[in-house]
């Protein structure tokens, strides 16, 4: 066990992967940080992006996050992200229709509250898009 | 004695009654099922926040500059948040969890400080109304339609949040319901501000990274003042969770012992019915004999 990290990856509806894995890539606010057993301690906020996580040389899982908290430590790499879902279960049309709806929003939004928290979530839903389509590349 | 016909209206009515008592204990448990998988869907991630939060509230060591994990550095107003629910017939949920608050009330009276509630739920609201109207500051209904929402939560948060910045309290407590099972919640008190790290927190006693100084990306204080109001929203996203499943279970609970009482109702009322009818019978068999014995 010592060279695998325990990668945890919790959403506020659910855990939704916990395992022992070789390494993972998270997406950091300043830059992807990957993680290997023995890694300094460190704290980091996430960005929307993906996370990839690889058994060996192999990826097995890519997830998109949308932001949230990384916590590494020498065993563990813990994530908690404020929304998580599978790269291949996002529904790419339904992702473009929400932010056309988001779009229309905004432009009849009346405070800068508002306006603040649908820009913010359009700019999740495209990195949504394109973590699909970098995927897509792969 | 009651008339045959007092009697098969009231065994009708308690009959309808325990038709309508069954039916609701049978959507508690429709709803308890997805109730309850919600809230222990939940629970690793407000634990893991909360382990990540002390870890770091421990390594900063007595970072002052935010008032949010250090408080104001007075305690002279509390607010209590007190999840409640929407809906009665529910057993003692709420009745147990007023006595709480009560409780609360009079000791931090007692010792001069000042205490406001913050409501959550039309029925603790009207309990809290009748008994301290002056504390009641703030109320929300409908969290829970269909179940709670995260956004709700967050916008909860929010509101207590711009309420601590204005100053109108120091210390703030959510009093909810912990779902333990279908038959049992305990009322379980959690400071949410000032950060208070959870006093049975083994993982800090077990010395993983040991408090090691961490590395932050960005600055400590970024990811602080960021965590803070998410932690916040995380715990009473989780408090609502965990009420809203004690809510159906306490329902449910209750609803069984009303069908059963029901139950027990009928055959006491349809025996007494039985004995009423054969009385009458008998009387009017005694009453024809005698009155053929009299020609």
């Amino acid at each position: 066990m010592a060279d695998k990290v325990n990668f945890e990856l919790v959403s506020p509806q659910r855990l939704l992967l916990s395992e022992a894995v070789d390494m993972v890539v998270v997406p950091g606010t300043e830059g992807d940080f990957g993680v290997l057993a023995e890694h300094a301690p460190l704290i980091s906020t996430v960005r929307p992006g993906t996370i990839t996580v690889y058994q060996g040389n192999a990826v097995t899982d890519r997830i998109f996050v949308a932001g949230g908290f990384a916590e590494v430590t020498a065993e563990r790499c813990t994530v908690l992200a404020e929304e998580a879902e599978r790269l291949e279960e996002i529904d790419r049309a339904a992702v473009e229709a929400q932010i056309r709806e988001l779009r229309e929003d905004l432009g009849s939004a009346s405070s800068d509250e508002e306006r603040q928290f649908l820009e913010s979530r359009i700019a999740v839903a495209e990195a949504k898009i394109e973590a699909v389509e970098s995927a897509v590349y792969q | 004695m009651p008339s045959l016909k007092d009697l098969r209206s009231r065994i009708a009515s308690v009959k309808s009654t325990r038709r309508i008592t069954s039916a609701m204990k049978m959507v508690a448990a429709a709803k308890l099922r997805r109730a309850q998988d919600l809230a222990l869907a939940a629970r690793p991630y407000s634990e893991r926040m909360e382990r990540m939060l002390s870890s770091l509230a421990g390594a900063s060591g007595g970072l002052g500059s935010l008032p949010l994990l250090a408080g104001t550095g007075k305690d002279d107003t509390h607010l209590l948040v007190f999840v409640s629910t929407d809906r009665g017939l529910c057993g003692g949920f709420n009745i147990n969890l007023m006595r709480q608050v009560r409780r609360r009330f009079r000791d931090l009276q007692g010792q001069g400080k000042q205490v406001k509630i913050f409501c959550i739920g039309r029925k603790g609201a009207a309990l809290v109304r009748r008994e301290y109207p002056s504390a009641l500051v703030a109320q929300v209904e409908d969290i829970a339609r269909p179940v709670p929402s995260y956004d709700k939560a967050v916008e909860i948060s929010q509101r207590i949040t711009a309420m601590f910045e204005a100053g109108e309290f120091d210390v703030c407590t959510v009093i909810y319901n912990r779902f333990v099972s279908a038959l049992t919640q305990t009322v379980t008190p959690q400071q949410l501000i000032p950060f208070a790290p959870p006093a049975n927190s083994g993982t800090a006693a077990n010395g993983d990274a040991g408090g090691a100084a961490y590395e932050y990306e960005p600055s400590e204080e970024d990811i602080l003042s960021e965590l803070l109001p998410r932690n916040l929203a995380v715990q009473l996203y989780r408090a609502f969770l965990e009420s809203f499943a004690s809510e159906q279970g306490s329902r449910m609970t209750a609803m069984d012992n009303a069908t059963r009482n029901a139950g027990d109702m009928i055959s006491r009322l349809t025996m007494n019915y039985n004995r009423t009818r054969q009385a009458f019978i008998t009387k009017e068999l005694i009453e024809i004999i005698s009155g053929a014995e009299a020609l």
